[in-house]
């Protein structure tokens, strides 16, 4: 019987489908049964989803401009 | 339409580049401004965030960029086509940025065992689990925290990128390109240069840090 703490360690594979038919039937049964594994999971994916979701800096317009600069001078 | 159905049955889907990426390619090759300005606008931002993990310098970390940018129009001449665009210009960036992390003394050990905390890599603190290896202390629920808003609201995602400059560089290169880039896990070993096994390792700790973090954060909300 798979424990709470070793589901912890076998949710990237799980998530990445990774595990084996046996261990992957495992961690179903014990999602399945377990509360607190189902928010462990939840958690996971909102952490991804939030990854997902954060923005990067905006380009500064003098950097921007500088890069333009060089593409306008560039020769192919 | 299908422009290329041959390069369709010879290459992976997400290894290879997309009809719209030879478009650019050919745009920017006509010299094409508004092309160059798009894709500065599209991928600056993600490249200064990834050199940054490797040379740790917000300054340097824009000379590396710039370098970058020189050697993408460089070298679209022999863009193939057989990875992304993307892909491609992440791939010029890790070598440029590596190499100026080895002259800055700063060079990433890219294996996972070459954590410095090796020995400290649980997913979750082991003290929250009981001898039989059961929750004694489960996860703080964020379900009736409203978590679209929190999760998503500007203080949160200032604590999370906190949490990921706290991870060691090679977790945190890989969770920015993996989650934050969303590049499928052969392109991350691509750019990298890292086995899959070694990718999906520290994709492990460093997901599992960072969903530690939010609980952690959330927690005193």
């Amino acid at each position: 019987m798979l424990t709470c703490r070793e589901l912890t360690e076998l949710v990237t594979n799980y998530l990445e489908r990774r595990l084996s038919w046996r261990e992957r039937l495992q961690v179903e049964l014990h999602l399945g049964m377990c509360r607190d594994c189902r928010a462990y999971l939840h958690q996971m994916g909102e952490t991804i989803r939030t990854l997902h979701e954060l923005p990067p800096d905006p380009v500064r317009p003098d950097v921007r401009d500088e890069l333009l600069e060089r593409f306008r001078n560039w020769k192919p | 339409m299908r422009l290329h159905p041959r390069e369709e049955t010879t290459a992976t889907p997400s290894a290879r580049a997309p009809a719209d990426d030879q478009l650019l390619v050919q745009r920017l090759l006509d010299r094409n401004e508004a092309a160059f300005e798009s894709l500065v606008e599209r991928y600056h931002g993600p490249l200064i965030r990834l050199a940054i993990v490797f040379v740790g310098d917000l300054a340097v970390a824009e000379e590396v960029v710039q370098d970058t940018w020189m050697a993408v129009l460089n070298g679209l001449g022999s863009f193939e086509g057989r990875s992304s665009l993307k892909t491609w210009i992440f791939s010029i960036l890790t070598n440029k940025a590596k190499t100026r992390g080895v002259r800055e003394r700063r060079s990433i050990p890219f294996s996972a065992l070459a954590d410095p905390d090796a020995a400290d890599h649980a997913a979750v603190d082991p003290a929250r689990f009981a001898s039989n290896g059961s929750w004694a202390t489960a996860p703080v629920r964020w379900d009736d925290r409203t978590p679209e808003r929190l999760l998503l609201s500007r203080e949160n995602r200032v604590h999370l990128e906190a949490a990921l400059a706290d991870l060691p560089p090679n977790q945190r290169a890989v969770v920015t390109l993996r989650d934050i880039e969303e590049l499928d896990p052969a392109e991350v070993c691509n750019v990298l240069d890292i086995s899959e096994t070694n990718q999906r390792v520290l994709l492990h700790r460093g997901r599992s840090r960072l969903r530690a973090a939010l609980e952690r954060y959330l927690a005193r909300k």
